[in-house]
């Protein structure tokens, strides 16, 4: 049961299989074990991370492609949420709606990149994803009458996943049932069941595919696969599942900007966590977005009370000032990038 | 069927002013195999990617059973029935010996655009391609990474994915180079199965005389990339040793 739920695809060592237990439960547990709204937002964020980058592993990790344009089939199930429901008002016929096209144009968008430029050399597709991604940012930014140009969209969700709505009168092992908690379930859900697809798709056949392609594409095409036809597919699943994480971070926000959705930062930051977790192993986006996103949250609180604790020292309280955070971010990295050539599954799995 | 499995007419490949194939026209047929010779530089790997499509040709045609495949680009050829075993081993490296045998066998079988089930449970392409590593006696690293294999066990999977693939042409690049003494036979085994299969069309490209002698029904000569000599191997060898001058030591006597 559990082998086919996993896709025979096991974690390998036993390390690593009680950090994802770990991150698992906490994840599925969250209104009830962590307090505050904060923590909920970061427990949200790693969720949707966590299908953003293994969607990206599939791309990079799996199938060997190169794309800067992921981020912008993310902002295109986003936006499509975010459209429909400030236009057409709350409801779940405009978000599913929004969604569902938002999901289409992802697809389209994918496989006319794909088909137009993975004909040929990988490098020229990385520079195509990158030119329209860029576009699409521009002109997301110049339409403000449809997609609120730099400042964005704020809309209303269905009451349903509201803070004011309550689903029971009494609290549940001490935590009110609101709205806020349907939403996170219906975000912690659906990246659940969409981790779980890509698992699964990328131990099937299809997936078997894409890694002999990234491994050799020139025998791939010799035995008889249509090279470009797989790398299109893959494409496109990924774009689809980056858009549908996209939907339902949005209806999450009930906010969608140029920033949280279509940014090259982010892009980045997705870059990072694959490489950080693991690239080619499904498993490496869980822990690495994990960790970035805890770091992202904790790592200003942490360095503010390393710094009060050290004030009477010298120089230590200025290089632990939490403005310098994003130095020390960049010090982990680097180290973790050194240290875990294979990432942090890699080194898990090696040393098993 | 006694036509032509595989024919090639007038089929000339220039690179700006060089000429690497020149206007080879030959004919393959089912249950014969062909040893190629030549000195190095003769053409003989062009001629093959020509065939299997990896160059587009210049002018002339390539047929499969009367059909022509010229402009076919490599993975239709390849679903057509040409098979083909690289001189340089062009393999998966960081997948297991089984995962490059049970790819091939996928590949045949059309079964690639597969994205639900798990490869785990697709219980008779695994025994399929078990069984190809049985055959080139590989069971023992089925489950290594093919990067962590010899050389000599590389060219044993180079062979297999051919086999795997069940072509109706078999297309050998120097199988053997680079192979030592005692691993070779598992190859030249391979080969000698293949040809007493008489829907098999077989194209070698071998140096050692040893070895056409034993297993080609013919032999053909290329030279600065033309067809110089064809026929029975013993006939065109003695006419080989006498221009072994110009051919530049095609054949080795070992």
């Amino acid at each position: 049961m559990l082998r086919a739920i996993l896709s025979d695809d096991l974690p390998r060592s036993r390390l690593l299989a009680v950090l994802l237990a770990v991150i698992l439960v906490v994840l599925a547990a969250a209104p009830f074990l962590l307090p505050g709204t904060r923590a909920l937002e970061t427990a949200a964020r790693i969720c949707m991370f966590i299908v953003l980058v293994a969607s990206y592993d599939l791309l990079l990790g799996y199938a060997g492609i190169v794309s800067f344009a992921h981020t912008m089939f993310f902002g295109m199930g986003a936006y499509g949420v975010a459209i429909a429901a400030a236009h057409l008002g709350p409801g779940w016929l405009p978000i599913g709606a929004g969604a569902a096209a938002g999901v289409a144009l992802a697809a389209l968008t994918a496989l006319a990149i794909a088909l137009f430029s993975l004909r040929v050399r990988a490098i020229f597709f990385a520079m195509i994803t990158l030119a329209v991604a860029s576009a699409m940012a521009v002109l997301v930014s110049q339409l403000s009458g449809i997609t609120g140009g730099e400042d964005g969209l704020n809309f209303r969700i269905p009451r349903e996943l509201t803070p004011g709505f309550r689903l029971l009168e009494e609290p549940v092992f001490g935590t009110r049932i609101t709205g806020r908690v349907i939403a996170y379930y219906l975000v912690f859900g659906t990246c659940l069941a969409l981790f779980l697809v890509m698992l699964r798709v990328v131990n099937s056949p299809f997936g078997s595919v894409l890694q002999a392609i990234r491994e050799n594409a020139f025998r791939a095409e010799a035995i008889g696969y249509r090279v470009v036809v797989y790398r299109a597919a893959a494409t496109c699943l990924a774009a689809v599942i980056a858009a549908l994480a996209g939907a339902v971070f949005a209806v999450w926000l009930r906010y969608v900007g140029p920033g949280t959705t279509l940014g090259m930062e982010i892009m980045i930051d997705i870059l990072l966590m694959v490489v950080i977790g693991g690239m080619g192993t499904m498993y490496g986006a869980v822990l690495g977005a994990t960790i970035f996103v805890l770091a992202q949250n904790y790592l200003q609180a942490l360095m503010e009370r390393a710094a009060a604790a050290t004030a009477g020292l010298p120089l230590l309280p200025d290089i632990l000032n939490p403005d310098r955070w994003l130095l020390w971010l960049g010090l982990v990295f680097i180290l973790s990038v050194y240290f875990f050539p294979a990432g942090i599954v890699g080194r898990l799995r090696g040393r098993a | 069927m006694n036509g032509p499995s595989l024919e090639t007419r007038g089929l000339t490949v220039r690179f700006g002013g060089h000429v690497a194939v020149d206007a080879v026209s030959c004919a393959f047929r089912p249950g014969e195999l062909t040893a190629i010779v030549g000195p190095n530089g003769a053409g003989k790997t062009t001629y093959f990617n020509l065939i299997s499509g990896q160059l587009p040709a210049t002018a002339g045609q390539v047929l499969l059973e009367g059909r022509d495949i010229t402009r076919a680009p490599v993975a239709a050829r390849t679903r057509a029935g040409i098979g083909r075993a690289f001189q340089l081993t062009s393999l998966f490296p960081a997948l297991s010996v089984l995962e490059n045998v049970r790819l091939v066998i996928q590949a045949r079988q059309g079964r690639g655009l597969r994205a639900f089930p798990r490869v785990s449970a697709q219980r008779d392409l695994i025994a399929a391609a078990e069984a190809v590593v049985e055959r080139v006696k590989l069971t023992r690293l089925a489950k290594s990474p093919v990067a962590a294999l010899s050389h000599g066990d590389q060219r044993k999977l180079e062979v297999a994915m051919m086999i795997a693939l069940e072509p109706k042409i078999y297309m050998f690049d120097e199988p053997t180079a680079g192979m030592s003494l005692d691993e070779a036979p598992v190859i030249l085994g391979l080969i000698a199965e293949i040809r007493a299969d008489p829907a098999a069309t077989v194209l070698l490209v071998e140096h050692k005389m040893d070895v056409i002698r034993s297993l080609a029904d013919r032999l053909i000569v290329l030279h600065n990339g033309a067809l110089v000599a064809d026929g029975p191997p013993a006939g065109v060898m003695a006419s080989a040793i006498v221009r072994e001058a110009y051919l530049g030591g095609a054949l080795e006597d070992v």
